[in-house]
């Protein structure tokens, strides 16, 4: 009983092993993508384990407080090197290999040529309740 | 409305329909709708009895859902299938339950969620609003479980201890949401404990009440962490203590130790000291003792280093701990609590700010970074 947070990245993570972008695909082979997406949710849904999940634009701009009366401070947009997420999901599962098992089950949506793309998965867990036993 | 009353009617009424020829999964469904009526209804119209009121709604519901899957399953081939429905007393009823709900085909979170369900009474979304998880997967959760436990047999004996093993981890996820998950699970090991006796059950029990009577005491009004000895220990309920430490010497009597019975009498002594000064650490060191050969966990020799450096002295527990598995969860916290007792703050301060990369949980990290910081004040470390 953990949750953790699968992060999907529009650029910052390590090459995929089938990198072609989505705009070279075939539409079959879109369309097989985003079934597989939806499958696994939905499977996660069935088997108790599905928490959330969202996909983030990948535009976006940095904001900082500037003062007492001021308004915040924007910058934008990201530079280049920026680490950028493209979406989440969190999992709520029994132990840590079941989120790993998971997170290498989402990593094999198939992409070009219907190839599965092996994507990096970025893995974190949650920061669980404080224990009431520790003594 | 008694809504503690009303659930903890819940294993009795499965049990009968169980006896009557439901399956459980069907029996589970009908009852948890007749207690949603009973919410809606009793309120205006309390009835004379309120068991025979739930079996009575509860067989109806199940009929109806029976009659409404006729035309794939037969009632009659139903009613076949099942064993003749014995003489069996409540108890029984409610010890097979919670058997049933801990079954070892199941995962802990599936045998959390069904217990809490189908033996706690809780609604599907109180457990799911505990769990902070969306009702909808929880729902998934509880009917996967159902399902995996279809082919068990209700009067088939079960095993104890992992029954206890699931109402620990209720108790210790503690306190989120509407449900108090800890005292949910005190009144489920007690009414465990009237169906049974076993001295480990009265043993989990002990142990949660020893604890739960410190639970004010814990955390500080911002809720963060209160370590042991700077808790304020008039706020510790002593009247659930006393009964505690009475339960758990019931148990000891029956000279059948087991690891709960022995983490009880450790959780006992701290509640005995007035201060935390006057703790008997040489005890605790012994008990830790029994509980490490009795469960040879990593865990307890962990926190059995933190007692020996308190019983003699924190170079005899650098020690214990150096016999440890560094990577062990929360072995750098001791290492640098240890280090701080023996007066050396640098290395303390900086062990503490490492045990606070590590820490498994936001209010443990806090603590441990609150004690890097404070002793980095009191002497900044070399630049």
């Amino acid at each position: 009983m953990a949750k953790y947070l699968l992060l999907k990245h529009y650029r910052g993570a390590p090459a995929a092993v089938n990198d072609v972008p989505m705009d070279q695909w075939s539409q079959d082979e879109i369309t097989a993508h985003l079934q597989y997406m939806r499958d696994f949710a939905a499977k996660l849904q069935a088997t108790g384990e599905y928490v959330g999940e969202q996909a983030l634009a990948p535009e976006g701009t940095w904001v900082r407080y500037d003062g007492e009366g001021k308004p915040p401070v924007t910058d934008g947009p990201f530079a280049e090197t920026k680490d950028l997420i493209a979406g989440w999901m969190v999992i709520d599962v029994d132990s840590y290999e079941r989120a790993v098992e998971l997170a290498g089950e989402l990593s094999a949506a198939p992409g070009k040529d219907g190839k599965p793309i092996h994507e990096w998965l970025e893995l974190r867990p949650f920061y669980g309740n404080a224990p009431t036993i520790t003594e | 409305m008694d809504e503690a009353l009303l659930r903890s009617l819940t294993p009795g009424v499965i049990g009968i329909l169980v006896r009557r020829g439901a399956d459980f999964a069907a029996a589970e469904d009908a009852v948890q709708d007749a207690l949603l009526e009973a919410v809606r209804v009793w309120p205006a119209d309390p009835p004379r009895d309120p068991k025979g009121w739930l079996v009575t709604v509860a067989w109806r519901k199940f009929i109806d859902a029976t009659r409404a899957e006729s035309a794939r399953r037969r009632r009659e081939d139903l009613v076949d299938a099942e064993p003749e429905p014995g003489p069996a007393s409540d108890v029984d009823d409610t010890l097979q339950l919670y058997f049933l709900c801990a079954h070892p085909s199941l995962t802990p979170s599936s045998a959390v969620a069904l217990t809490l369900r189908a033996v706690g009474g809780l609604t599907t979304r109180q457990i799911a609003q505990a769990y902070l998880v969306p009702e909808a997967t929880m729902a998934q959760r509880i009917s996967r479980a159902k399902k995996t436990v279809s082919g068990v047999r209700f009067d088939q004996p079960g095993d104890v201890a992992t029954v206890l093993r699931v109402l620990y981890l209720v108790f210790n996820e503690g306190y989120s949401g509407d449900v108090d998950l800890a005292a949910e699970a005190i009144r489920l090991t007690r009414q465990l404990a009237a169906a049974i006796d076993h001295p480990e059950v009265a043993g989990l029990l002990a142990l949660m009440l020893l604890h739960h009577a410190r639970r004010a005491s814990r955390t500080a009004d911002d809720g963060s962490l209160v370590a042991l000895a700077d808790q304020d220990r008039s706020r510790w309920d002593t009247a659930m203590i006393a009964e505690g430490v009475e339960i758990l010497q019931a148990a000891l009597a029956q000279d059948r130790l087991g690891e709960f019975q022995a983490q009880a009498a450790i959780a006992a002594l701290h509640c005995d000291a007035p201060e935390a000064a006057e703790t008997d650490w040489v005890q605790i060191v012994e008990w830790y003792d029994e509980l490490a050969a009795l469960t040879d966990s990593p865990v307890v020799r962990l926190n059995r280093a933190v007692a020996v450096g308190e019983a003699d002295g924190p170079r005899a527990g650098l020690k214990a701990l150096g016999e440890l598995d560094d990577s062990l969860p929360r072995y750098t916290a001791v290492a640098a609590y240890l280090h701080e007792r023996d007066g050396d703050e640098q290395t303390a301060a900086r062990l503490y700010a490492e045990a606070a990369k590590k820490a498994a949980n936001l209010a443990e990290r806090e603590y441990l970074t609150r004690q890097a910081a404070r002793l980095n004040r009191k002497s900044p470390p070399h630049p």
